[in-house]
């Protein structure tokens, strides 16, 4: 009776590796793949490959991660052979990562931190080190993006990707059916009364249907924004997946639509598509050419439906601001509300006197850091409710971009 | 007899479909006739996608008109529902049906359902009057701007437009005998599912080049002078090489030419073009930008570029 008991272990250590590799794997699985394979049959490598991928695999992206993840774990040909006689130490021995193509998260899910743990100590750690204290989360949401270290990084990562944004809920022309709804349904009035004979009943009712506004978000991933922009990717990413009608730009020198990228459900895969695709990171910024593209060529298509825009940028223009002011002014009108998120506003004494910055102050609705967990998590506080269009906070940037004109 | 109610038969050839647009007074490209043509013959929705203002409604106009059908039109808009899409019930109708079988005492509450919702008590909107059988044969059934409507109509619109059928569930599927002639529109203001454009024939209608600009000008604008058509489609033509935030459609140099002719102007001058820029430009930006000195450098240009050309045939 033991040979299947390691079995079983070893099938519930490949589940939680899946897990710490990101894969949403519960205990219901790690059974039903015991029994999958229990009626498959350990014969064939193929076969139990297609068994294990056909349990754990629920979507398509995840598909590259479950190959890597298989192949690290069962990597030794005769494993099914050994995996009877074997003990667990064995088979860990096998999963040192090798080779440059293998996603980094597998390989951490395997047991990188020490060689001398099992592949139940390594999957054990990963998942104590993303549940942090609470002091240390504490900590975490204040510390400045670029001054984290490569846990910390990793930590923010996971807690931007739970991350929810909340959007103001607009109005629509559908309906749907409501007890307190102001206007009659008489189609279900109707039907309502035919139930009694004809005699007419209650009035059903119904009311407008609201629905979130497009969201635009426009990200800059010049020099000057570097550490700052990894993780914000990370923020796209958990945003575009967490809702319909979401587009992402970046822009440095050239402005590129990454939208159908980040909808890639896998975080890493996204970001490698991304990263494929946009040729300007870490360059330069030409903010006013940049706006000049995207109004011309995608405000009408991405705006139409009164976006709200975040803009993200530090607002260092490498064209001094030519012809910024007056895209921004352009942008400004087509959208319904236009928000600024700029780092560099964690410093006590930021003033707004880049002429980059002098250019497009006048044209937004507001103006927040972010630079921070906190920062990113204040945003759905800031988006929720649906009030005054331009942010009560904004007269002292206009009053301090007046008085550096001035000066 | 007026032209429009005389039925005619379907193009056989692409050629045929250029000249009954042309019948229309539409000046088509080869590139659109195909794809109508193809539409056509096969029995499939053609999608239309360009700016707007390039004469993309006016293609379901004129075929309506030319083929003698009757036009169907739906003007998508955000929240556009089946009520006003494709059907909706006759609610005081019914409720007098059953107050009057109240009156005669009639408590058949089955018999009752049945004939309330009959098809008598049905109102029909564009969509469902498409799929309609007519004496002069099927209509063209326009669907404008469908990029405003917003994705769940687009899925509803799958069905009609492969089946040809429409599901009311009081009544059970109602379908074409023959289907109707579908032109779909878009402005792209935003992308159109895959799945739709499938199952759709596509056409990009962009800005006519001068000499169909002309063209169309010399049928749709008779009385404009020669010189004068000729000269507002230089200058409308050099306007599209710049850097715009709208460019003038094809709508816009009609309007232009017309508002030209009623000032009795017989040709441009950079006065007229400062008076009249707001029937061609529409946003702000653009009208500063173009009025005054770059508005003179451009008709310089354009009159340049005219009397090289009138030179060229003289020689010629």
């Amino acid at each position: 009776m033991t040979a299947p008991s390691r079995l079983l272990d070893n099938l519930v250590h490949f589940g939680r590796a899946l897990r710490a590799a990101g894969l949403p794997v519960g205990p219901g699985q790690v059974l039903r793949a015991v029994e999958a394979v229990e009626a498959v049959g350990l014969g064939d490598r193929r076969d139990f490959y297609w068994t294990l991928h056909a349990v754990f695999v629920t979507r398509r992206d995840q598909r590259e991660l479950f190959d890597q993840a298989f192949h690290l774990f069962w990597r030794n040909p005769q494993i099914l052979e050994r995996m009877l006689d074997l003990l667990l130490p064995t088979v860990r021995a096998e999963l040192q990562p090798q080779g440059p193509d293998l996603s980094r998260r597998v390989a951490d899910a395997f047991g990188r931190p020490d060689a001398g743990e099992s592949p139940r100590d390594a999957a054990e750690e990963v998942t104590i080190d993303a549940t942090l204290t609470f002091s240390a989360e504490e900590r975490l949401q204040t510390l400045d993006f670029e001054k984290m270290t490569a846990a910390e990084v990793a930590a923010a990562k996971q807690a931007i990707a739970r991350m929810r944004l909340s959007l103001p809920e607009v109005r629509t022309r559908r309906s749907e059916p409501a007890r307190a709804g102001r206007r009659a349904d008489l189609r279900a009035t109707l039907r309502r009364s035919l139930r009694t004979g004809g005699a007419l009943v209650e009035i059903a009712r119904r009311r407008p249907r609201t629905r979130h506004p497009p969201l635009v978000v426009l990200c800059d991933i010049s020099g000057s924004m570097g550490q700052y922009s990894r993780m914000l990717l990370h923020f796209l990413h958990a945003v575009t997946n967490d809702r319909d009608r979401v587009h992402c730009f970046l822009f440095g020198t050239r402005l590129s639509n990454i939208t159908r990228h980040l909808r890639t459900r896998d975080v890493d895969l996204a970001l490698e598509k991304v990263g494929r695709t946009v040729q300007d990171w870490s360059g330069g910024t030409r903010i006013g050419q940049c706006l000049h593209e995207f109004n011309r060529v995608w405000s009408r298509r991405v705006l139409g439906q009164g976006a709200l825009v975040l803009l993200i940028t530090d607002g260092l223009d490498r064209d001094a601001a030519e012809g910024l002011s007056a895209e921004m002014e352009r942008l400004h009108r087509s959208c319904r509300r236009l928000i600024w998120l700029n780092p560099l506003l964690r410093w006590e004494g930021f003033a707004p006197k880049a002429s980059g910055v002098r250019a497009m102050l006048p044209h937004v609705d507001d103006f927040r850091p972010v630079h921070n967990l906190r920062s990113l998590s204040q945003l759905a506080a800031v988006l929720a409710p649906a009030g005054p269009r331009r942010a009560p906070g904004m007269e002292r940037w206009l009053g301090d971009t007046a008085r550096t004109e001035a000066a | 007899m007026p032209r429009a109610l005389l039925s005619r038969a379907l193009p056989g050839s692409v050629e045929e479909t250029l000249a009954l647009l042309q019948a229309g007074d539409y000046v088509a490209d080869r590139a659109l006739a195909t794809a109508l043509f193809l539409a056509l013959k096969l029995n499939r929705p053609l999608f239309l996608e360009g700016e707007a203002g390039v004469g993309k409604t006016e293609v379901a106009k004129v075929l309506a008109g030319t083929l003698g059908r009757r036009l169907l039109r739906l003007q998508c808009y955000e929240g556009l529902d089946i009520a006003s899409a494709v059907y909706e019930w006759n609610y005081p109708r019914q409720m007098i049906a059953i107050r009057l079988a109240e009156a005669a005492g009639d408590r058949d509450r089955a018999a009752l359902e049945k004939d309330i919702f009959a098809r008598d008590f049905l109102i029909e909107r564009p969509v469902l009057q498409a799929l309609e059988p007519r004496p002069e044969g099927p209509p063209v059934l326009l669907i404008d701007e469908l990029d405003r409507a917003d994705e769940p109509f687009e899925a509803f619109l799958l069905e009609v437009l492969s089946d040809w059928q429409v599901t009311v569930p009081e009544l059970g599927t109602i379908r074409a005998e023959e289907p109707p002639l579908v032109i779909l529109t878009s402005n792209r203001t935003r992308e159109i599912h895959d799945a739709l454009k499938r199952r759709c024939f596509y056409a990009w209608v962009d800005y006519p080049g001068a000499a169909r600009e002309l063209e169309i000008l010399r049928r749709k604008a008779p009385g404009a002078p020669e010189r004068l058509a000729a000269e507002v489609v230089g200058f409308v033509q050099a306007l599209r090489r710049q850097d715009l935030f709208k460019l003038p459609g094809v709508a816009e140099t009609l309007d232009w030419a017309q508002a030209l002719v009623q000032l009795d102007k017989l040709e441009l001058s950079p006065e007229t073009i400062n008076d009249t820029l707001g029937t061609l430009l529409k946003y702000q930006d653009d009208i500063a930008r173009i009025q005054g000195s770059e508005a003179a450098r451009i008709l310089t240009q354009v009159r340049t570029e005219l009397a090289t050309a009138r030179l060229g045939q003289e020689g010629a």
